[in-house]
């Protein structure tokens, strides 16, 4: 027989620190003492997120989230939620304040505290994504169906225009606007496309996309073409998704086998194809107008806009381009309407917002959340906090085009606006999470390092202007700093912004701005006293024996790589400050903590 | 399969749905596991593998092994979510070979959950099918 109820109690570490153990023997206590054992099941569980609200019970199948729970709390749970069947109202979860978002009737029985809210990734992690009747029996081509035979074009654009859609590749532009355009332009050929060119260091959203639900994809850009009159469609996909483009080849064959794709779609007077075609990764190629010249054949460099390629773009034509994301939304606009859709999120922006937490957090993954959650809720509720209850430091969205989101804005509710009003961007929806161990200057240099390297070099603000930063914080870190370097990182950084051809330039410099913005502090500590206070500078470091712990056994002289630690075990050892390359191995070594790293 | 037209498509679906909602067959319990380039990475094939030699070692006919995309836990890959009759549907975090067996033998043989890699759903599907 299979037990009635399952007593599921949080095991992570936050909930184990807050007497989880306690909660656990009681409930076992409890259901030995009624003989309940071969009716409830008392399990430990991996991490639920939500550590401030520990310790945290689940009972199943009622779906009952307790939280806060004390010791004595679990005879009343027995009693009430196992023997009687009524949950316990007053220990349960309540949203402090929800601001309206989960108000729709649709997901009126959504469980507020999971906070995650799936369109984008409806299908991923649910059906075999190299079985197209899975996705069909998931209401798979139904809105492409919908759209061929009760929709004309000028609906499809309507419908896309007011759900409020903007585009997730990162800049926000909205997508109906974007579909208008090209479908007002009269030409004989036009073309839609699908930016996979992911390349952001952390981001992984189009990737998992792409491989657990790659048929969305390709119902969407059929949706497009249908809209603007387009019969052709490419996706460009870097070569190192092999998974995702394996996916992608099997859902296209599928695809056309059922004559979802190919002449005269299901029957209609429709047809339309698509074609993958592989990058190289360079990450300048994400840019749409690089992407369309890489596309082309040509080499992977940006074009002036305007034109814009929604005018003028593939091959001179007018060409829909949009990112993975953002096509993944289209086929649930179409099936559940715009009204619907435009319910969920914020003022501006609409919908829901895909991000790859990672970083210094337990939690690390792929979440979907509406637009207009706080940091706060992402990184401590569904991202249950930072490792080893370290302090959050600061979140970076955005990757090597955007910024760092301090820990004053953790209550911001996140959306585009908000985002770029505090220097920051969208992004395609990485996060990274830093702690205090992460040191502000050199996580800067990281990315613009990133950028640096992958820059084209086709216009000088960006090639020029790129390297001359990256030499300035190559100089603060490495404790030759001077103070009016700030001012001509602030200056180069500004130019770069007004003057660069494209995304990459004109976005390169934002990490720049925004740590400077918010720990200047930082800076200056490591220009005017040579500190670290991450200890991540290596040249800023200095190790120092102390005489009084030191015990003079020469271990440290002896593991030295560079022979830096002189002396002997009568007067005791040294280091020679310019010789020492800080490399810690005689801190690491030493057994009688006489070593300081400051 | 040729060529669809629509109503082919409409009624095949709806066989589908039919198909997906009763899960009555023979095979009633179904393993899904989540093989993303994440979820492989972090050994996935050797979990789905071991699915399928001790369920065949077994001779357990009426379980499918499947896979699917990420399932968002990055943290615990490789996941693994197991449905079966009169049982919550249960995601499994961490699930090595060895974990996989132990799946084998206390959830599906034995119905009781397995201790310490249970994960919570990410979300609960809110677009209705």
């Amino acid at each position: 027989m299979p037990y009635k109820h399952y007593i599921l109690i949080c095991a992570g570490t936050a909930c184990e620190s807050s007497h989880a153990q306690e909660i656990h023997d009681n409930f076992i206590k409890e259901i030995k003492d009624r003989q309940l054992e071969s009716d409830v099941q008392v399990v430990k569980t991996g991490c639920f997120g939500f550590c401030e609200q520990g310790p945290i019970v689940k009972i199943l199948p009622d779906n009952a989230f307790y939280v806060k729970l004390k010791p004595e709390d679990v005879k009343e749970i027995v009693d009430e939620n196992i023997i009687k069947g009524r949950v316990v109202q007053r220990l349960l979860y309540s949203p402090k304040e929800d601001k309206g978002r989960h108000q729709m009737t649709d997901v009126a029985n959504i469980d507020f505290y999971q906070k995650q809210f799936r369109i984008v990734l409806r299908n991923c992690g649910i059906i075999d994504p190299e079985k197209i009747d899975e996705y069909i029996a998931r209401d798979g081509y139904k809105a492409l169906e919908k759209v061929l035979f009760e929709m004309s074009p000028t609906q499809v654009i309507d419908e896309v225009s007011r759900s409020g859609l903007r585009g997730r590749g990162g800049a926000g532009f909205p997508t109906g606007l974007k579909w208008s355009f090209t479908q007002k332009t009269s030409s004989d050929v036009k073309y839609i496309v699908c930016n996979a060119d992911e390349g952001d260091p952390g981001a992984y959203m189009d990737r998992s996309t792409l491989e657990g639900d790659p048929h969305s994809i390709l119902e969407a850009m059929t949706i497009a073409g249908y809209a603007v009159g387009a019969h052709k469609g490419y996706i460009y996909i870097r070569a190192e998704y092999p998974l995702a483009i394996e996916r992608l080849n099997i859902a296209i064959g599928q695809a056309r086998d059922y004559g979802l794709l190919g002449e005269k779609i299901l029957g209609s007077n429709f047809d339309f194809d698509i074609e993958i075609r592989l990058g190289a990764g360079a990450f300048v190629c994400g840019e749409e107008t690089a992407l369309l010249a890489s596309v082309e054949g040509e080499r992977g460099m940006p074009r002036p806009r305007p034109p814009f390629p929604a005018v003028k773009g593939l091959w001179g034509k007018p060409t829909v381009i949009n990112n993975v994301e953002t096509w993944a939304n289209i086929p649930v606009i179409i099936l559940k309407g715009a009204s619907w859709f435009a319910k969920i999120g914020t003022e501006r922006s609409k919908g829901t917002k895909v991000f790859a937490l990672t970083g210094k957090i337990n939690n690390s993954g792929l979440i979907e959340v509406p637009m207009g959650t706080t940091l706060r809720e992402i990184i401590f509720d569904i991202g249950g906090g930072i490792k080893d209850g370290k302090q959050f430091k600061a979140a970076q969205t955005g990757g090597p085009s955007g910024g760092v989101i301090p820990a004053e804005f953790l209550d911001t509710p996140i959306d585009y606006d908000n985002l770029t009003a505090i220097g920051s961007m969208m992004g395609s929806g990485g996060m990274i999470v830093m702690d205090e161990d992460d040191c502000i200057v050199d996580i800067t240099k990281f990315y613009l390092q990133f950028s640096v390297d992958e820059s084209c070099g086709k216009c000088a603000p960006c090639r020029i202007g790129g390297y001359q930063l990256l030499n300035l914080l190559e100089k603060i870190t490495s404790g030759r700093g001077e103070m009016a370097d700030l001012n001509k990182l602030f200056k180069i950084s500004q130019a770069m912004q007004k003057a660069s051809l494209c995304g990459l330039g004109q976005t390169a410099s934002n990490p720049v701005l925004s740590t400077m913005k918010y720990f200047g502090e930082e800076y200056q500590e490591h220009i005017q006293n040579n500190k670290c206070r991450a200890r991540k500078c290596a040249q800023l470091l200095k190790f120092e024996i102390l005489p009084e712990k030191c015990v003079k056994c020469g271990l440290c002289a002896k593991v030295c790589p560079v022979g830096a630690i002189s002396g002997d075990r009568e007067k005791g050892y040294v280091i020679d400050q310019a010789k020492c390359i800080r490399c810690g191995q005689c801190l690491e070594r030493c057994k009688f903590k006489a070593i300081t790293r400051g | 399969m040729g060529k669809l037209t629509l109503d082919d498509l409409r009624k095949m679906r709806e066989s589908l749905k039919n198909e997906m909602d009763k899960r009555d067959g023979e095979k009633d319990i179904r393993i899904v596991v989540g093989m993303g380039t994440c979820g492989i990475a972090a050994g996935a094939k050797k979990t789905l593998e071991a699915f399928i030699e001790d369920l065949d070692k077994r001779s357990l006919k009426n379980v499918s092994v499947k896979q699917t995309g990420c399932m968002g836990n990055c943290n615990v890959e490789p996941t693994v979510e197991v449905f079966m009759p009169e049982m919550p549907a249960t995601l499994y975090g961490n699930v090595s070979a060895d974990v996989a067996r132990k799946i084998v033998q206390k959830h599906i043989l034995e119905r009781t959950l397995l201790n310490d890699h249970i994960q919570d759903k990410p979300s609960i599907d809110i677009v209705k099918h």
